[in-house]
């Protein structure tokens, strides 16, 4: 077993950072878009939760390989030109490949939360009414911020496959750490020693995403009388 | 509705209001005003109303027919703003219904910093002087899953004071409590009501009743059976449904 040149690990750490960016951008995407979901599904109109059931549907049902490639090869030819030509030179690579991405956990985490939306007591909304809050106050400072700390537990789940499935993204050539990894083997040969320390650096990844998760469980945690 | 003479419009007027959860009739013709300041005690069997009537008067409940009038004010007017005209009733809930996420003084800042924009140094000057007069100054900063049942009630009571409101509403403020905790929440009540605040509160608590407030107001499947001085009520209870009511209720005072 021999080590890798330090252009080979400067290469591997671009790989990460590319990995830890993606990640960042296609959670924060995941958990706007779940919210806006939960929220509008919550209004109980009878299309709008027909929309929201068929795009959890779709979203859970397409393998997350169809769906990347699907956003990067078809999505870009019904969108105008200008834009197309715009993503084309802003890295499309890297920003359909977070919406896709984005999108497939969205409606995972939507569930999550939704699920931890049904454990709230109707009548917190009633409290929440009866101080003059409308709807979206009542969900956006009563009833969600309790949904989360009940939701917390499995949203940390669903960070870390979203993390795990950025490697994904390197079947449009994303230069992420799988990708790097993949480029440094066909180079050096080198199989064991490249996905040794690619699996190494992925574990630290998630490693880190669990204790950031359960720091942010018990600060939040209700029960243990702390302010939040 | 005359709002000529100032001072003499009703704080809550109902007009022959109707009120149907799919074929039960739960209020039937409703016609009764509480004045500015006056202390109402609701009470009756269980299935009776009660809890309903209170809960039409900031439109929790939705009402058929009929009118409700917030000091002069047709409540479902197109105009009105139904949020702003909340904040204009306070309402205390039988299960206390606490924000159990935040802290006692967040609870209390939470309608005026949130919904009212007010300043925070203003609103938690506010709230620390509700909590004081409550008892509870020392439990600022607990959250309510700490707190007894009793001392919950007294810091929704203080949550619903926290936007000045000219009429409190009280759901059964003491059904949920031990016997022992429904002491202190009854004191917090009374010194509200000799503090003129306008009140109509749904409780069994017969004592407070007689004590307390300038009328009863006893209802029976849907309807307003007696409206009358707290003396006439207890003292010759010529309705035979309030004389079984007492009977059942008083031994246990």
């Amino acid at each position: 077993m021999t080590f890798l040149s330090p252009d080979q690990i400067e290469q591997l750490l671009w790989g990460l950072r590319t990995t830890v960016f993606l990640f960042a951008a296609s959670w924060v995407l995941s958990f706007t878009v779940a919210l806006i979901l939960v929220t509008v599904r919550a209004a109980n109109i009878a299309p709008l939760r027909w929309a929201v059931d068929i795009f959890v549907a779709y979203h859970r049902n397409v393998p997350l390989l169809v769906h990347v490639l699907f956003w990067y090869f078809a999505v870009p030819e019904v969108l105008p030109e200008p834009i197309r030509f715009w993503l084309y030179d802003h890295g499309a690579e890297f920003s359909l490949a977070a919406i896709a991405l984005g999108l497939g956990s969205s409606a995972y985490v939507s569930e999550d939360i939704r699920s931890g939306l049904r454990a709230i007591p109707h009548t917190q909304f009633e409290a929440a009414t009866a101080l003059g809050c409308g709807y979206i106050q009542s969900m956006r400072y009563i009833i969600v911020p309790q949904a989360l700390r009940i939701s917390l537990p499995p949203l940390i789940g669903r960070a870390l496959l979203l993390f795990k499935n950025t490697s994904v993204a390197m079947a449009i050539g994303v230069a992420e750490l799988t990708y790097q990894t993949r480029e440094i083997e066909n180079e050096t040969f080198q199989t064991f020693t490249v996905f040794g320390i690619a699996t190494v650096l992925y574990l630290m990844g998630t490693f880190l995403i669990t204790a950031f998760g359960s720091w942010l469980n018990a600060r939040v945690s209700v029960s243990n009388g702390r302010r939040a | 509705m005359s709002d000529t003479v100032p001072g003499s419009t009703p704080m809550v007027r109902f007009d022959a209001v109707d009120k149907w959860y799919g074929d039960n009739h739960v209020l039937k013709n409703i016609n009764f005003e509480v004045a500015k300041g006056e202390v109402v005690v609701v009470c009756g069997p269980s299935g009776s109303g009660k809890s309903t009537l209170i809960r039409t008067v900031n439109r929790l409940e939705p009402i058929q027919k009929g009118k409700i009038y917030l000091d002069g004010q047709d409540i479902y007017a197109p105009s009105l703003d139904v949020n702003a005209f909340r904040q204009r009733i306070g309402f205390v809930f039988q299960q206390f219904n606490l924000f159990p996420h935040m802290s006692v003084l967040d609870n209390v800042t939470f309608a005026p910093l949130k919904i009212q924009k007010r300043p925070r140094g203003e609103a938690e000057a506010f709230a620390r002087e509700l909590l004081e007069r409550v008892g509870l100054a020392a439990k600022a900063d607990a959250f309510p899953g700490f707190l007894s049942g009793g001392q919950q009630q007294r810091v929704a009571i203080a949550r619903a004071l926290a936007l000045n409101p000219p009429v409190m509403l009280f759901d059964e403020p003491t059904s949920a409590l031990d016997p022992e905790m429904v002491g202190e929440v009854l004191q917090v009540m009374r010194s509200l009501a000799r503090e003129g605040i306008t009140m109509i509160c749904v409780t069994h608590e017969m004592g407070f009743a007689r004590d307390v407030c300038d009328r009863v107001v006893f209802m029976d499947e849907g309807q307003i059976v007696v409206d009358a001085a707290p003396d006439a009520f207890f003292e010759n209870p010529d309705h035979p449904r309030v004389r079984r009511f007492l009977a059942d209720i008083l031994p246990r005072h």
